[in-house]
């Protein structure tokens, strides 16, 4: 209880949900946002990718290679899909997806890696978009929103926050179904107050939290039934 | 015929039931498309450029190197040279290029210089203010003979109390996506006010296009809270770089200026005096209040002391501080909580002193509160009840060995929430499909399902036998959506709408079921003689009836429907940490009323929804002001804190609703239930540490400094 506030409002990182602190701490071949904010900040204006201490504190090994400034070919695997663009190195992957592919389901709040309304599911873990980059989320399997259930159906996770009326405006909603729904993919027996501890990495303006709360034990209840 | 008037209980099959919001499968999907997702065609992006004083005046302004780099397409000044800017965050100017990067980028190399001019930025120093004429007293109240009142009382308590000024924080920011097509203006913006947008955009000189060639198109929305009434000034530059481009432009504040400048709620401080008998009668009140909201000469005057407005002898002043921040606007029950936590603080203080439970003490006052003292007095045993009030209350201090103390608080308060004027139409096909359209807007509320309720309810048909249309200009004008007025607006025009074209059908089928129209009534997809299913022809029989023209019918806001005037108690348990000052909201209870509830559902979680919104702004929230910079020291997520989800308790609500508050009507809810939690809450956290902390929010900081200054007194 002590620590509660600090853990909720102090520091970012710690806002994440276990998962994502997890895929920070161990994920050797991808780079996380946590890395990356220890690294290097924010992503606005980063001309060069390949910092060389930044890799080595995210425990990769390789030669730097410099891109950009200018747009460079990116190929990104998002639901199964890979695209093909062409984008500055600095282009968050939440840029990349809103502006470039229309996949307007992850939303831009924050844009520092505090609210959680981008969230996106990388290599099963939950990122920020807003805090990784275009170019580094490259080789790596994307989710969004627009890929957990095919068009006109809901996802279990999607469900429950309509039945449990776990929305209001909606704009955080998004991302928090993406948190949930990765959670769930690895925690799927959550108790009530384990649920309510790992869900911390988004926030909601209007409020909604008593409704997510149900709807997470809701749909792990249901996602037992077999998933879709 | 049918008539308007609301169904009884007995007859409801759709209304007061639990219903999910209609909307909720397109957000909970991601597919629900807001202004911020608009993406058309050779789209351009808007940065804005925004003053980093204070105050300052422009002397300076070269936009030529931004305007030479290519993919830059159009600026447009807001306030250029020989123009002062009275906040950090005034609007300077705007960039349209092809990518969000290249208009930052253009930002950065328009070259602006200024003339830094003297500012304040913090109200809390009501004599430098004055000093610095800065002040204007809005006004002083008197009844009675406050002097002599406090005379006649026993005891007196006084106290010091300040809320500072919190920003709205809508999580889609302000914005929007304008793109023309020749001499039409369409736009996509995030408004509590779709039908009144297309007016402003028609006042600008830059523009120079009429009110009836402009589109103005919210299906949803990310978040208002009263914020978003107005297109902008953002809103016109969006606009007129469109139209100097030829292309789309999206401009979309970023987190920084939307706190900065896109809507704050003012600050009120002040110090309060009480009187009372030993009793616990309360026979005086003095207060001396102030507050900032941005240049504006704003504030509460008029609403201290809250709610106890019959105390016998009261004087109260207060004083508008004009400071260089951000403009207020209107924050989710404008007021309304900073004079409820100034008065519920105050009256906690003087039944502390008097040694008294403040749930007695406040039934013991509610003589002094006006209209509705039976109603909140029905609503204080009611919340006392859930919440446990009498084996939870003890007197202030839990005196619990070990760090973590408890203790509840209350509060009541009251809001009007007179449904707007508005107009719906309702058109019926031949092959029996029905669309209702009002120019209105759902901020998340749950208005689209309550349009679809009460037509449904009107027609005797599932709710997906109606389409509900709003979120565009095009349609019927429906108010703006601010004060809880829209329910009452939209739920009554709705009804009568719905209910002129139902009788237009039956008058149509009247004849084909041997009777007239006044014996008919529509039920579960039929038109039937009343209380006689046997006669009957299903709803698409009736429809077909129509031949090839489908009925229209208007509805207009109707006062028979809707009433004003709600009350509402809340109570608060808390655990307070006294070694770190960490405040934990452990539970809250939440009685209110609002006359005929619609959906059970939305209205629950907006009660929900205004507990935690309280609970940040009790613990979390506050705008800091540096003196010494001039400027906002959080303006941002990480540090402009909103509560978690494991921040939060649990939350118990009760909606009365038994037949006499129905027979009133529908009335709003979306203000009343947020006035009251920053008052329990801080009343609940003197209970549980023996000590008052005057401030909100209730950081950690000034826990531990009031436990200090407490222990020292």
């Amino acid at each position: 209880m002590a620590d509660r506030d600090e853990r909720n409002h102090s520091n970012d990182s710690q806002r994440e949900p276990d998962a994502k602190a997890e895929a920070g701490e161990k994920t050797a071949k991808g780079f996380s946002r946590r890395q990356f904010i220890k690294g290097s900040g924010l992503a606005v204006g980063a001309g060069v990718l390949a910092n060389e201490g930044l890799l080595k504190a995210a425990g990769i090994e390789s030669t730097p290679v410099v891109s950009g400034p200018g747009a460079v070919p990116v190929q990104l695997k998002i639901n199964g899909r890979l695209h093909s663009l062409r984008l500055e190195p600095r282009v968050t992957l939440l840029d990349a997806l809103r502006n470039h592919l229309d996949l307007t389901g992850a939303k831009k709040v924050c844009d520092r890696a505090t609210c959680g309304a981008c969230t996106v599911i990388m290599d099963g873990r939950p990122v920020y978009a807003c805090t990784v980059l275009a170019i580094e989320a490259q080789g790596h399997a994307i989710e969004t929103i627009e890929g957990i259930a095919p068009a006109h159906k809901l996802h279990p996770v999607s469900q429950s926050f309509v039945d449990n009326d776990a929305q209001q405006c909606g704009f955080c909603t998004s991302g928090f179904v993406m948190a949930v729904k990765s959670y769930l993919d690895h925690h799927p027996n959550p108790t009530y107050d384990e649920a309510k501890a790992s869900l911390n990495g988004n926030l909601c303006r209007c409020g909604t939290y008593m409704g997510i709360r149900k709807a997470v034990l809701e749909a792990a209840t249901k996602e037992k039934g077999g998933r879709l | 015929m049918a008539n308007i008037a609301w169904p009884p209980a007995s007859k409801r099959g759709l209304i007061g039931k639990s219903i999910s919001r209609i909307d909720g499968p397109e957000k909970a999907s991601g597919r629900a498309k807001y202004t911020y997702d608009q993406n058309p065609v050779n789209l351009l992006y808007a940065k804005m450029l925004t003053s980093p004083y204070a105050h300052a005046k422009i002397t300076a302004l070269d936009t030529s190197e931004a305007e030479r780099m290519p993919g830059v397409r159009a600026v447009y000044v807001f306030n250029g040279v020989g123009k002062e800017v009275n906040w950090e965050g005034h609007e300077i100017l705007a960039v349209a290029a092809d990518s969000e990067e290249l208009a930052e980028d253009a930002v950065r190399r328009v070259r602006v210089e200024f003339q830094q001019l003297p500012y304040l930025v913090d109200d809390a120093d009501l004599a430098l203010a004055t000093k610095d004429g800065r002040t204007r007293q809005l006004g002083a109240e008197t009844s009675g003979d406050p002097a002599a009142g406090f005379q006649q009382a026993e005891v007196t308590s006084e106290g010091n109390y300040a809320i500072p000024v919190i920003t709205h924080c809508c999580l889609e920011s302000h914005g929007s996506v304008a793109q023309w097509a020749g001499d039409k203006l369409n736009v996509w913006i995030s408004t509590q006010n779709v039908s009144g947008a297309a007016g402003e955009y028609a006042q600008s000189p830059d523009l120079n296009v009429p009110a009836s060639n402009v589109n103005v198109d919210c299906q949803v929305m990310g978040g208002g809270f009263g914020s978003k009434f107005g297109i902008d000034t953002w809103g016109l530059a969006a606009a007129a770089l469109a139209k100097k481009s030829g292309r789309p432009v999206k401009l979309m504040l970023d987190r920084k200026p939307e706190l900065l400048m896109a809507g704050s709620r003012p600050s009120l401080r002040g110090k309060i005096r009480v009187g009372a008998k030993r009793d616990g009668t309360i026979v005086a009140w003095d207060s001396d209040s102030w507050g900032t909201g941005g240049m504006g000469v704003v504030g509460i005057h008029g609403l201290l002391p809250y709610i106890f407005r019959d105390i016998p002898n009261r004087g109260s002043r207060y004083t508008a501080v004009r400071t260089n921040t951000g403009p207020a606007r209107a924050w989710r029950a404008p007021n309304h909580p900073q004079a409820c936590f100034l008065t519920m603080a105050a009256l906690d203080d003087m039944a502390a002193k008097l040694g008294m439970d403040p749930l007695d003490f406040f039934l013991k006052n509610l003589s002094l509160a006006g209209e509705r003292a039976a109603l909140y007095q029905e609503e204080l045993q009611k919340a006392a009840e859930l919440m446990e009030w009498k084996a939870k209350w003890h007197p202030r201090g839990d005196k619990t060995p070990g760090p973590i103390k408890r203790g509840v608080g209350l509060s009541i308060h009251t809001w009007g929430g007179l449904g707007h004027d508005g107009y719906c139409r309702t058109t019926i096909h031949p092959d029996g499909s029905v669309e209702v359209a009002t120019g209105t807007q759902d901020l998340g509320t749950g208005t689209r399902t309550v349009i679809n309720i009460v037509a449904a309810e009107t027609l005797g048909l599932p709710l997906d036998g109606i389409r509900v249309e709003i979120g565009d200009n095009k349609y019927p004008p429906d108010g703006a959506s601010g004060g809880s007025t829209t329910v009452g607006g939209v739920s009554s025009s709705t009804r009568v709408s719905a209910t002129n074209a139902l009788n237009q059908l039956l008058a149509k089928v009247a004849p084909a079921l041997g009777t007239t129209p006044d014996k008919l009534e529509a039920v579960a997809e039929k038109i039937q003689v009343i209380g006689d299913p046997a006669k009957a022809i299903s709803w698409k029989q009736a429809c077909a009836r129509l031949g090839t023209t489908p009925i229209v019918a208007m509805g207009q806001r109707n006062m028979s429907l809707i009433s004003s005037g709600v009350g509402g108690a809340q109570m608060a348990e808390v655990s307070v940490d006294v070694e770190t000052g960490v405040v934990h909201m452990e539970k809250m209870v939440a009685v209110q009323d609002c006359g005929l509830i619609i959906d059970i559902k939305t209205a629950t979680s907006q009660v929900y929804g205004a507990c935690i919104m309280g609970t940040c702004y009790a613990l979390h929230e506050e705008k800091i002001m540096d003196q010494q910079t001039g400027t906002c020291l959080n303006p941002n997520m990480e540090f402009y804190k909103l509560s978690g989800l494991d921040d939060v308790g649990d939350i118990v609500v009760h909606m009365m609703t038994d037949p006499a508050i129905e027979s009133r009507g529908v009335i709003g809810l979306g203000e009343p239930p947020v006035i009251s939690p920053g008052a329990a809450i801080a009343n609940a956290v003197a209970n549980a540490i023996g000590v008052r902390v005057p401030e909100l929010p209730m950081t950690p900081e000034r826990v531990l400094d009031a436990l200090g200054k407490g222990e020292m007194a």
